[in-house]
C-alpha cells in the first residue's frame, strides 16, 4: 500500500468525470445533429413558405418557383416521387417477400448465410453506379420493347431503385419471420400442411408487423433516393402519372438546383430547403410507422 | 361407411383423397422451392451484372494517365486524380468526426445513459436519423456549415455532411458489440475496483474492436459512395487543381488550408460524365464507377468477413 | 401371466368393447438423430379406441416415440428411423420409402406441451385443418367447427367470439382450442405430447376429463411425466428408458403389480 494511493485514486476519478463528460458529450451529438437539419430546414425555407400563398402549393400544375411567373405546384414534383417510388415497390415487395419466404422458410442454412451477407451488398452499390446503369444500360434495354420510351423515364429508374431496395424488404423480413417460433409451425404441420402453406398461414400473418416495419422502411428510402432519378428520370419538372414519361421528384430537383449558382438567400436557395422540409415531413412520417410498427413486433415476439 | 364393433371403418376414397392432396402439397412446394432458388440467383446476379457492364465500358480506360489527370473537355484526357484525391480527403474528415464521436456516442448510450424516456427519445431519434435522406444532411450543411459556420463549400463541409450521415452507422454497431459482452465480464470488472471508464477502456472495448471496426468500415464505404450530399452543398464537378497538401516541407509541417479548399469526389465525378450529353465520356463514368464499386465492394467484403471472424472467435 | 406387448391384445377386455386388432402396430422401430440411437428397436401395439400413456423419466425417449408417429421428425435434418409402423385398417406403413409424410400427418392429430394457437381467430384456428382437408363451404365448416369445440368442451365459454383472435383466451383454453383443432378432422389417433404441463390443475383436470371422453372415438396415445395422470385416464401404459420400451400392459397391472423391477423402481419414485 503506497502512501501516494489517495492521488492516484483522485486521478482515476478525474479522468472518470472527464470521460463521461466526453461520452456524454457523443451521446447527445445524435441529438444536436437531428436538431440541425430540423432547424436549418425550418429557418431557411420559412421566407419561402411565408411569401407563397398556401393555396398555390395545391393548385398550381407546374413547378417552376425560379422562372418569371413562378409557379408553386409542388405537387409536380411529388407526382414525380409518388411514381418512382411506386414502380419500385411493385419492384421491391414481391420480390423481397418471396425472397424471404424462401430465405426463411426452404432454403438450407448454410445457403442463407453465405446469401444474406451478399444481398446486402446490392444495397451498399453507390446510387451513382446504379443511376449509370438505368440511363445507359437499362433504358436502351427497355427501348428495344417499347420504342417509344424517352431517354429520361421514371419507369427505368424506378425499376433500379427497386432492385436497391430489395435487401431492405428480404433482410427485415426474413428476421422477422425466422423468429416466429417453431412452435407455432408445428401446429400447422402436424394437421398435414405443407411448407408455403405454413409459410403464408401461419409464418407470414405471425410476422406481420416486422414485415410492416420492412415496408414502410423500404417507402421511406425509395422517398428519399436521389441520385438514380436524378441520373434517369429527368431533372424537369412534370406532372404526370405516366411512368414511361420524365419526371422530376423532389430530391431530384434539389440536385438540379445546386448543380447551379446559388447565392445564399436567393430564391432558388429557398426552394430547395422548401422542398427539404417536405421531403423530411414525408421520411419522418415514415420512419416513426416503421419504428412503432418493429417495437410491436419485439414485444409481440 | 360401416361400424364394425366400435370401428369405423373409413371407405377407400377418403384416404384416396387425402393422397391427392398431400402430393399437391408437395408438388407446390417443390415448385416453390426451385422458384425461389432461381430468383435468389438472378437478383444476385445483378451484381455481377453491373461489375460486368462497367468493366465492358470501363476498364480499358483505367490507365495510368486516367488516375493522374485532372478533368477535361476532351474525354481522352479527363482523368479522376482531383476526384479521387478529394474522395481522400473528405475521408480524412468524415473518419475523424464520425469515429470518435460515434463510438463515445455510443460507449456512453449503452454503458452510462440511465434507461428513461430520454434516452428512449434518444434511441427513437437516432433511428429516425438512419433514415433521414442523405440529400437531407447535404440541405443541413449548406446551411449551417456552408454560410452559418462560415466553412465555405469546402473540404470541411463536405466531411462533416458525410460525417453526420454515417454518426448513426457507428453508434449502432458500437452498442450492438458492445451489447454482446455478457454481464459477468463487466461485473468482474467492478468488482475489482474499476470505475466505469476503466470498465470501458481496459476491458470492454478491446473484446467490441471487431464489431466496432466492422460498424466503422461499412460507414466509411457509406460515406465514400455518397454524392447527393456534397452535390448540394456545391462540390464542384470541374476542378482542375488540387487542393493545398495536408503536410508541408517547412514548418509547422502541417496544413490546415486543404481544409477550406473547394472540391470534388469520385461520385462526382461520375455524375458529372454520366449527365453529359453524348457517348464520349460514356467510357470515363464506367471507368470511375468501376474504381467505385470495387472499393466499395472490397469494404463492405472486408466487414463481412470481419463480423464472421469476430462471431467465430469469441465464444463466451 | 403378465402380458409385456399387446400383441394379443384380443386378451384385452377394456370398457366392455373388444377390440379386433391394434389400431397402431409398432415393429421394432429405431431412431436416430445424427449418430446418436434415441429409440432402440421398440415394439409394441397401441389398442384401438383406448387411452395409451407413454410414461419414463426425462430422456427416455417418449416424446420422441409420439413424434415418429406423424413424421414431424422430417421437418428437421439428420434424422432417420428403422422399422415399421402400421395403421389400421389399411395397413399404412408410416415409415415406408415413397410415404408423403403430409398423408400421414392428416391421419393423426396432435397436441403440444405448449398451446400454440394460430394468430387467427378462433374459428380459423379450428377451420384450418378442415380447409387444408379440401372443405370449404361456410355451412359444412360451421358445422364441423362447433361439433369439434363442443367435443373439446369448451364450446359454450367461446361461442360468442368465435371471431376474436384465439391468444386472448387463456392458456387452458388455448389448450382446449388445440385439442379441438387437432380431431376437427376426424383422425384416427390422437397424440398427445404432455398437454398439461403448463396448466393449472384445474385447466388440467379439465382437460383429463375431455380426453376420457374422446376414447370413444379417437384412439388416444399420450406422453406424460405425471404418473397420477398417467393412472387417472390411461387404460395401458407404457413404460420407456434409455431410449428401449421396458414394460407395457394395462395400467392396473403395471401400477399395482409391475413384472420388471425397473418400471417399479419408478413407479415408486426411486428414480425420475
Amino acid at each position: 500500500m503506497s502512501p501516494s494511493r489517495p492521488f492516484s485514486h483522485r486521478l482515476n476519478q478525474a479522468v472518470e468525470s472527464f470521460m463521461v463528460w466526453v461520452l456524454r458529450f457523443g451521446g447527445w451529438l445524435s441529438v444536436l445533429v437531428s436538431l440541425g437539419i430540423v432547424v436549418t430546414l425550418v429557418t431557411e425555407s420559412w421566407p419561402f413558405f411565408a411569401q407563397v400563398p398556401f393555396h398555390r402549393l395545391i393548385s398550381d400544375t407546374m413547378w417552376t418557383p425560379l422562372f418569371a411567373d413562378p409557379q408553386y405546384g409542388i405537387s409536380a414534383l411529388l407526382a414525380g416521387t409518388l411514381v418512382t417510388t411506386g414502380v419500385a415497390l411493385l419492384v421491391a415487395i414481391p420480390l423481397g417477400t418471396v425472397l424471404a419466404i424462401y430465405l426463411s422458410e426452404f432454403a438450407p442454412t448454410r445457403f442463407r448465410e453465405v446469401v444474406k451477407p451478399l444481398l446486402e451488398l446490392l444495397s451498399a452499390v453507390p446510387t451513382v453506379v446504379y443511376g449509370y446503369f438505368a440511363l445507359l444500360t437499362l433504358t436502351p434495354l427497355l427501348q428495344k420493347i417499347y420504342p417509344d420510351l424517352p431517354q429520361f423515364s421514371m419507369l427505368s429508374a424506378g425499376l433500379i431503385m427497386g432492385i436497391m431496395i430489395v435487401p431492405y424488404v428480404t433482410s427485415l423480413g426474413e428476421d422477422s419471420m425466422r423468429s416466429v417460433p417453431m412452435l407455432l409451425r408445428e401446429g400447422a404441420f402436424a394437421l398435414g400442411d405443407g411448407k408455403l402453406g405454413v409459410a403464408l398461414r401461419v409464418v407470414f400473418p405471425g410476422a406481420f408487423s416486422g414485415l410492416a416495419a420492412a415496408y414502410v422502411l423500404a417507402i421511406s428510402r425509395a422517398v428519399g433516393e436521389t441520385m438514380i432519378v436524378a441520373i434517369a428520370a429527368g431533372l424537369q419538372p412534370r406532372m404526370t402519372i405516366n411512368p414511361l414519361e420524365s419526371a422530376a421528384t423532389v430530391t431530384a430537383f434539389i440536385v438540379q438546383v445546386s448543380l447551379g449558382d446559388l447565392p445564399h438567400g436567393s430564391i432558388g436557395y429557398q426552394s430547395i430547403f422548401a422542398a427539404g422540409a417536405v421531403l423530411f415531413l414525408m421520411t419522418l412520417g415514415f420512419n416513426l410507422a416503421g419504428h412503432v410498427l418493429r417495437r410491436r413486433f419485439h414485444r409481440a415476439a | 361407411m360401416s361400424c364394425d364393433g366400435g370401428f369405423i371403418v373409413l371407405p377407400e376414397h377418403f384416404f384416396q383423397r387425402q393422397k391427392k392432396q398431400a402430393h399437391q402439397r408437395r408438388a407446390i412446394d417443390r415448385w416453390f422451392q426451385r422458384i425461389g432458388f432461381l430468383l435468389t440467383l438472378m437478383t444476385l446476379g445483378i451484381l455481377g451484372i453491373l461489375l460486368l457492364n462497367l468493366a465492358g465500358n470501363g476498364l480499358m480506360r483505367i490507365d495510368w494517365q486516367f488516375l493522374t489527370s485532372f478533368p477535361s473537355r476532351r474525354a481522352g484526357e479527363a482523368g479522376v486524380l482531383s476526384a479521387w484525391v478529394g474522395t481522400l480527403l473528405l475521408m480524412m474528415v468524415t473518419a475523424g468526426v464520425a469515429i470518435p464521436f460515434g463510438v463515445a456516442a455510443g460507449i456512453y448510450l449503452e454503458e452510462y445513459a440511465p434507461k428513461n424516456k430520454w434516452t428512449d427519445f434518444v434511441e427513437i431519434n437516432i433511428a429516425n436519423l438512419a433514415g433521414v435522406p442523405s440529400i437531407l444532411y447535404g440541405l443541413m450543411a449548406l446551411g449551417l456549415f456552408v454560410y452559418q459556420f462560415r466553412f465555405g463549400q469546402s473540404v470541411l463541409s463536405g466531411g462533416l455532411a458525410l460525417a453526420c450521415l454515417v454518426l448513426p452507422i457507428v453508434i449502432v454497431a458500437t452498442r450492438e458489440s458492445l451489447r454482446t459482452i455478457p454481464a459477468n465480464i463487466r461485473e468482474a470488472a467492478f468488482a475489482l475496483g474499476a470505475t466505469r471508464w476503466q470498465a470501458v477502456w481496459h476491458h470492454l472495448l478491446p473484446y467490441s474492436t471487431g464489431g466496432i471496426a466492422t460498424g466503422v468500415i461499412l460507414a466509411m464505404s457509406r460515406a465514400i459512395g455518397e454524392s447527393a450530399p456534397l452535390i448540394t452543398i456545391g462540390a464542384l464537378t470541374f476542378i482542375a487543381f488540387l487542393p493545398p497538401a495536408p503536410v508541408l516541407s517547412h514548418p509547422p509541417f502541417v496544413s490546415f488550408e486543404w481544409l477550406f479548399s473547394p472540391f470534388t469526389a469520385l461520385p462526382i465525378q461520375m455524375f458529372n460524365w454520366v449527365s453529359r450529353p453524348g457517348e464520349d465520356f460514356q467510357p470515363n463514368a464506367a471507368a470511375a464507377g468501376l474504381i467505385l464499386m470495387l472499393i466499395t465492394l472490397s469494404m463492405n467484403g472486408a466487414a463481412i468477413l470481419l463480423r464472421k471472424r469476430a462471431q467465430r472467435n469469441i465464444k463466451w | 401371466m403378465n402380458p409385456q406387448s399387446s400383441s394379443s391384445a384380443t386378451s384385452e377386455i377394456t370398457g366392455g368393447v373388444i377390440q379386433s386388432s391394434p389400431k397402431v402396430r409398432i415393429e421394432k422401430l429405431s431412431f436416430f438423430y445424427g449418430t446418436h440411437q434415441v429409440l432402440k428397436s421398440v415394439s409394441m401395439d397401441i389398442p384401438a379406441l383406448q387411452v395409451t400413456a407413454l410414461i419414463g423419466p426425462s430422456g427416455c425417449g417418449k416424446t420422441t416415440l409420439l413424434r415418429c408417429l406423424n413424421r414431424m421428425h422430417d421437418l428437421y435434418p439428420g434424422n432417420r428411423y428403422e422399422g415399421s409402423v402400421h395403421v389400421q385398417p389399411d395397413g399404412m406403413d408410416i415409415l415406408g420409402p415413397g410415404m408423403d409424410p403430409i398423408q400421414v400427418r392428416m391421419r393423426f392429430g396432435m397436441v403440444f406441451q405448449k398451446p400454440n394457437p394460430f394468430p387467427k381467430s378462433i374459428y380459423e384456428n379450428v377451420a384450418y385443418g378442415l380447409r387444408l382437408q379440401g372443405m370449404n363451404k361456410r355451412r359444412d365448416l360451421d358445422e364441423r367447427v362447433e361439433k369439434a369445440l363442443r367435443e373439446a368442451a369448451i364450446w359454450d365459454e367461446v361461442k360468442d367470439r368465435l371471431h376474436q383472435m384465439a391468444h386472448n383466451l387463456s392458456g387452458g383454453q388455448q389448450q382446449r382450442l388445440c385439442i379441438a383443432r387437432a380431431i376437427a378432422t376426424d383422425p384416427d389417433v390422437v397424440l398427445f405430447d404432455e398437454p398439461t404441463s403448463a396448466l393449472d390443475p384445474i385447466a388440467t383436470s379439465k382437460i383429463e376429463e375431455l380426453i376420457v371422453e374422446l376414447k370413444k372415438r379417437v384412439t388416444v396415445l399420450i406422453v406424460t411425466h405425471n404418473l397420477q395422470q398417467a393412472g387417472r385416464i390411461s387404460d395401458m401404459t407404457a413404460f420407456m428408458y434409455l431410449g428401449e420400451l421396458v414394460e407395457f400392459g394395462s395400467t392396473n397391472q403395471l401400477f399395482t403389480n409391475p413384472s420388471k423391477p425397473q418400471t417399479e423402481d419408478y413407479i415408486s419414485g426411486r428414480f425420475g
